[in-house]
């Protein structure tokens, strides 16, 4: 009897399959129109890839871009964070890898054993996200801080919202007397290392500390994943906490503008990001294009706390299987179009300097 | 049992259980195969990692296991995990024999079915829908709770609070105690079911109270499931991930307020290093994960020995 | 008390008439209403006195106002014993309405938030070209992903688990059956992460398998397992020797006597055990993640493929933390509690069908 229920069970799941599933979404209310025009098409296929949530939003429009023009195509992006991402390729399981930072030493000299022809693992960048500091301070719609102030509140140097450290950056502003609570990421992120490359690069003596992915500083609160700091500035007046933009666009969170020296203070924006990636410079060599950002720039209209974003790739390719598929829809990311989606989803587009070379390394791959 | 030469339906006799009893020592030995080769597996893993360790494993209030020499230890992790569990067991354990008493021998019939059901429920609901449901509505309702304990115990130095969202471990404990809470009912609830009824009977025609017979038939009978059901929660609470990563705020310090935020769990931080851990973060995570099997063992070696003193487990009458 | 009083105590007035019944004074049946009603007013004016602002305080204040204002009370009217009782059965009542309060709290919450977003397109759809931002899209991929795995977990699991638990109660002694108990302790407290990372590196690493469904469902009965066994065995050991004496001594083998006697007396329980784990393996997202990898669409086939599952759904929809992704956050959720509940409801009608009537 136990078989029969069992055997009940089974067949229903069956049903299920057999049933009334679809992939189809298309005719769904607010649905967006993925038609594209220049799509070369790889062969069908299918592959996956994992790595940094920082650029799963880009991913998402580019996959679903990428699928709904090229037939029996699949490709699966998971963000499960850029470290595991590079693992997974490492082990040869995934076409390519996601990553906001850069490969070691020693993850390079493991990429020669999975790339073939003797090649190795280079970086692509492909999209670039400003980072808003997010706030939750009731009556004060316009917040101006600088580099150091910012190390220090993070650092727990300063504790209170009408500290004159702040008040002196924002004339204005009616600030209240109430405790800051800063919240940075309890997990390991690329998003806590780029906003530490921009503390330690702009404010040495008040973030001594080294970049790194896991949070260095002294004190405050921690939470799991953006979502879970977008969460916390949301609920507790007083909080301050690092994401990327779209989340702070996305639930109408208040963000902080930078004074970097310019003559006006820089807003979060997909622009002023631009403005700040066109002066990085490439220092990868050997056809490698891993980026460097001046992180105490000075230009006017560009915000400093920039995250690169990279793809990671053997020169050569890895699986001949996905090869085709890889280099198609790389090609397309990185191409007019792909790039021409991202500002739309708060990403800065790759300066065209370098997103030739890009594009070349992409159709390099052979 | 079993005398040579008889008859030949003996032997089909003894056929059907040979097999029965291969099979079942055969899944036996299975499972033990399967286990042992993760122990094996963990125990290899976790060895590179500490080999390479430059910090001390048990003591190091630090963990940068991807760093080029890896730095870790366990001593935060260790601290906040035996202490959210402890609190978890503290509050659940007792609640739950009371509900499982509700259900078996207070509430009416009819109630009973449906609590006993919704218990069950309950069981099923996944640990990130209780972490989801404590970040947003057990964290803010914790503040009046803790104001309260700072208030009164804040003397202690345990229970001091410092006005920060309540995002600490007595909230994980508080939150893991909700969430273990229907497992241990559930099972205790149909052990006390199973409490023989010529017992209940005997106890109550010599004029006991309803409690006198459920402490003297009742419970000595359940003890054992009770300790069982006990540990099946612990084993939960222990290993919890994402219900401790949205609800804690952690650090790798030891706080000694427990009302405050700081500390963490083995479980948590493995979830929240995975993200960007390297080979050797991971195999440092793997190293942590071996001590938190390690702690399963001696807690379920000492529940396991309280049994055994009473081992006449049989419910004969 | 600081002076003496020298007065003496007059002696009591001895009654004058006898009680005329044997029966004990009791307390009439509206006084456990009156003792309610009034904790309750106590509760409520200490907390507003006080000013206090968690409604969770007033709660507790009246609950241990009606704990010991009950047991006072029957303490002097009706005798120690029956007060004991008395206190028993109010904090066998107070215990249940305490943890009512949080559990309701959040099966409301899921509810609640869940319900909107359920309907037939929800159900039948997969993600395929939905944007996290959009609203819409459906959660076929997750849920065909999960019934998959669970089923061939438990397929995996429950003969294993329970086979086993048969050895250890029936038939184990001695060295091998010490250390299965042991080594099943052990597997109590793995942590679902490290399960899914061993199945990575055997399955996936050095097999070269590649990520599907089925090296998910390995996972998962890594997990299942021992909650099966561990609760069977607890069952089993329940079943009164007598029933199995008297089974043997019929001439019943001993096989049979286990498949027709044992296990269905313990069946309910077994059953439980048997419902706990598949909710618990239900809810994972941890070894999904490794092993199943996740799609946005939606893969039949547990054994090619990457697939994706309910908890990894939820998991993935939080983690995009907007508004639209929360609702399908929730409405998944709810759907996996909806699957596990039918799961168990189907459990137990079986067991009721197959357990032997008694008297309970």
């Amino acid at each position: 009897m136990k078989l029969g229920a069992a055997a009940a069970l089974v067949s229903s799941a069956l049903l299920l399959t057999a049933a009334c599933g679809s992939d189809d979404n298309s005719g769904l209310p607010g649905a967006v129109d993925f038609s594209a025009d220049h799509i070369e098409c790889a062969p069908s296929g299918s592959l996956l890839a994992s790595g940094s949530s920082a650029q799963a939003n880009a991913m998402e429009v580019w996959v679903n871009t990428y699928q709904a023009n090229c037939d029996d195509s699949q490709i699966n992006y998971k963000a499960t964070g850029s470290g595991a991402g590079i693992q997974e390729f490492l082990q040869g399981r995934t076409a390519f890898a996601g990553s906001d930072s850069l490969l070691g030493d020693q993850e390079l000299a493991d990429s020669r054993a999975v790339c073939r022809d003797g090649g190795q693992a280079i970086h692509l960048p492909m999209a670039a996200g400003p980072i808003a500091i997010g706030y939750n301070l009731p009556g004060v719609d316009d917040l101006v801080l600088d580099a150091p102030t910012l190390a220090l509140i993070f650092d727990s140097g300063i504790t209170r919202w009408n500290d004159p450290a702040i008040a002196a950056l924002n004339p204005g502003a009616d600030l209240p007397d109430l405790p800051i609570t800063a919240f940075h990421r309890s997990d390991g992120s690329g998003t806590t290392d780029n906003l530490t490359q921009y503390l330690h690069g702009s404010a040495p003596e008040q973030w001594p500390y080294e970049p790194n992915k896991n949070w260095t500083g002294k004190g405050g609160q921690a939470a799991d994943g953006s979502s879970g700091l977008v969460g916390m500035v949301q609920q507790n007046a007083g909080a301050i906490a690092y994401f990327e933009l779209s989340y702070a666009h996305q639930n109408g969170i208040s963000t902080v503008a930078i004074d970097t020296g310019a003559p006006e203070p820089v807003a979060v924006s997909v622009e002023n990001a631009s403005s700040a990636i066109a002066a990085g410079e490439v220092v990868g060599t050997g056809g490698d294009l891993a980026l460097e950002l001046d992180y105490a720039t000075r230009e006017p209209g560009a915000y400093p706390i920039v995250l690169v974003t990279y793809e990671i790739i053997c020169d050569k390719g890895n699986n001949p299987g996905t090869l085709d598929l890889t280099r198609a829809f790389l090609g397309y990311a990185a191409g007019e179009e792909g790039q021409g989606a991202l500002a739309e989803i708060d990403y800065a587009p790759i300066p065209d300097g370098i997103i030739e070379q890009v594009r070349d390394r992409v159709a390099g791959m052979s | 049992m079993g005398t040579p030469a008889t008859a030949p339906r003996k032997n089909t006799v003894r056929l059907g259980d040979r097999v029965f009893s291969g099979l079942s020592k055969g899944s036996g030995i299975a499972l033990l195969v399967i286990m042992a080769a993760i122990a094996v597996f963990l125990t290899i893993r976790a060895a590179i990692a500490i080999a390479h360790n430059e910090g001390n494993f048990l003591t190091t209030f630090q963990w940068d296991a991807n760093a080029s020499p890896p730095v870790f230890g366990i001593a935060v992790l260790l601290f906040g995990t035996v202490v959210s569990s402890v609190i978890a067991m503290t509050l659940a354990v007792p609640v739950a024999i009371g509900i499982a008493l509700f259900i078996s021998h207070y509430a009416p019939r009819r109630l009973a079915g449906i609590i006993g059901y919704v218990v069950d429920l309950l069981a099923a609901v996944p640990s990130i829908i209780y972490g989801l449901w404590g970040a947003l509505f057990l964290v803010p309702h914790m503040t009046g709770l803790f104001d309260w304990l700072d208030r009164f115990f804040g003397w202690t130095g345990i229970f001091a609070y410092d006005g920060t969202p309540a995002r600490s471990l007595m909230t994980v404990g508080i939150l893991l105690a909700i969430m273990i809470l229907p497992i241990i009912t559930s099972v205790t609830r149909e052990v006390f079911k199973q409490t023989p009824k010529a017992h209940e009977e005997a106890a109550l025609a010599l004029g006991a109270t309803r409690w006198e017979v459920i402490r003297m038939t009742v419970l000595p009978f359940g003890r054992s499931g009770i300790i069982s059901a006990s540990m099946l929660g612990l084993g939960r609470a222990l290993g919890e991930t994402m219900a401790v990563a949205t609800v804690l705020s952690p650090s790798f310090l030891i706080n000694a307020s427990l009302l405050e935020s700081g500390g963490g769990t083995f479980a948590q931080n493995i979830a929240s290093q995975f993200k960007e851990a390297g080979s050797m973060g991971r195999d440092a995570l793997i190293a942590s994960g071996l001590v938190l099997f390690v702690l399963t063992l001696l807690v379920n070696g000492a529940a396991r020995l309280i049994i055994a003193r009473r081992k006449e487990y049989s419910g004969s009458l | 008390m600081s002076q003496t009083t020298v007065t003496e105590e007059p002696p009591r007035p001895r009654p004058s008439v006898r009680p005329t019944t044997l029966r004990r004074p009791r307390l009439p049946g509206w006084s456990r209403g009156a003792l309610l009603l009034g904790s309750a007013a106590i509760g409520t004016a200490t907390g507003l006195v006080a000013g206090l602002e968690s409604r969770v305080q007033w709660g507790l204040i009246a609950a241990l106002v009606f704990v010991v204002g009950g047991f006072a009370l029957t303490s002097a009217v009706e005798g120690r014993r029956q007060a004991v009782d008395r206190l028993a059965a109010s904090l066998v009542w107070t215990s249940f309405l305490v943890a009512v309060l949080p559990l309701a709290s959040l099966l409301w919450e899921t509810i609640a938030r869940g319900i909107p977003g359920v309907s037939w397109y929800f159900l039948t759809h997969s993600m395929n070209g939905v944007l996290s931002w959009q609203d819409g899209g459906g959660i076929y991929h997750a849920l065909l992903g999960t019934v998959q795995q669970v089923l061939l977990a438990s397929v995996i699991a429950i003969p294993l688990g329970l086979l086993t638990a048969v050895y250890l109660v029936e038939y184990g002694s001695g060295r091998l059956a010490r250390a299965i108990t042991f080594f099943v302790d052990v597997m109590t407290g793995i942590p679902s992460i490290v399960a899914g990372l061993f199945i990575l590196s055997m399955w996936i690493m050095m097999m070269g398998f590649g990520y599907s469904g089925f090296a998910g469902a390995l996972a998962l009965s890594i997990l299942m397992m021992p909650i099966v066994v561990r609760s069977t065995e607890e069952m089993l050991k329940l079943v009164p020797n007598e029933l199995r004496e008297a089974s043997l001594a019929l001439g019943v083998p001993k096989w049979r006597t286990i498949l027709k006697v044992v296990l269905p007396t313990a069946i309910g329980g077994i059953t439980t055990g048997i419902m706990l784990a598949l909710a618990r393996i239900a809810g994972e997202t941890a070894p999904i993640i490794l092993l199943v990898f996740g799609n946005n669409m939606i893969n039949g086939n547990p054994f090619e493929g990457a697939q994706s599952s309910l908890p990894l759904f939820v998991y993935e929809q939080w983690a995009f933390g907007t508004e639209s992704a929360y609702d399908r956050a929730w409405a998944a959720a709810l759907v996996l509690i909806a699957f596990v509940m039918i799961l168990n409801l189907a459990a137990r009608a079986v067991a009721r069908w197959k357990a032997p009537k008694s008297g309970r």
